[in-house]
């Protein structure tokens, strides 16, 4: 029973995903819903808005900087959790070491 | 590692390689890179010293303490780049609103705040990954 139920339930996943695969766009046609006046307004007013000719990096940088103020916050929380980490254990061990001697 | 080709050849291209990881962080608004990928390249090249000189030669040119005022640093001026549009009138992180010097497009100066923000992003790219290296193999 239980077992059938299952089956079902993995029965319905696997039509609900697999229309919705088929529904999907193909790959860099013209249609996609990615392609929106967004992409278009960066490519068109990306130079005056920023003067910078890498539009990449002005989207980045300019646009979405609180974004990349994130990013380098991910960076600064990772070296964190790493040093506590690591060089907790560092210090542990001198400590160790010196009580020993 | 103690090898005197090694050495040797890590003793020639290293200022090159930061040289061109300056570059690529300094051209980050007008040419492919960034402030991610040079301090990649940076950091790359210290490492690539520390493989071959050891850690306590590596330890002695670029202290802890230097990379640790880099790692916060970088975000302060990030943040404080960010504050300066509040005070100037704007929302923060603004640019060309509150009148960062936009210069001509295509000059090494212009483009407002990218450049500085850039910098800061290289710095503190190169320092993590300097810092994550030498802490791991610190406890060999």
């Amino acid at each position: 029973m239980k077992k059938a139920l299952v089956i079902l339930v993995l029965l319905g996943l696997f039509v609900l995903l697999t229309s919705s695969v088929l529904k999907m766009p193909s790959l860099g046609s013209i249609d996609n819903p990615s392609y929106n006046e967004t992409s278009v307004y960066y490519i068109e007013n990306a130079i005056e808005d920023t003067h910078a000719p890498n539009a990449i990096a002005s989207i980045i940088t300019d646009y979405r900087s609180f974004d990349t103020l994130g990013e380098t916050t991910v960076l600064f929380t990772s070296i964190a959790a790493v040093l506590s980490v690591l060089r907790l254990n560092h210090n542990s061990k001198e400590k160790g070491d010196k009580n020993n001697g | 590692m103690d090898n005197l080709i090694v050495k040797t050849i890590t003793r020639l291209i290293v200022p090159f390689i930061q040289i061109y990881g300056i570059f690529i962080i300094l051209h980050g608004h007008i040419s492919p890179g960034g402030g991610f990928s040079g301090g990649a390249v940076l950091g790359a090249s210290m490492i690539l010293y520390t493989l071959s000189y050891g850690l306590t030669a590596a330890n002695k040119k670029l202290p802890h303490k230097v990379t640790g005022v880099f790692e916060s640093g970088g975000i302060i001026w990030y943040v404080l780049l960010g504050l300066v549009g509040i005070f100037l009138g704007g929302s923060f992180l603004s640019n060309k609103e509150v009148g960062f010097f936009m210069g001509k497009a295509g000059d090494v100066i212009s483009g407002g705040f990218i450049p500085l923000i850039t910098a800061a992003i290289g710095l503190k790219v190169a320092s993590t990954m300097i810092t994550l290296f030498h802490t791991i193999i610190e406890e060999d």
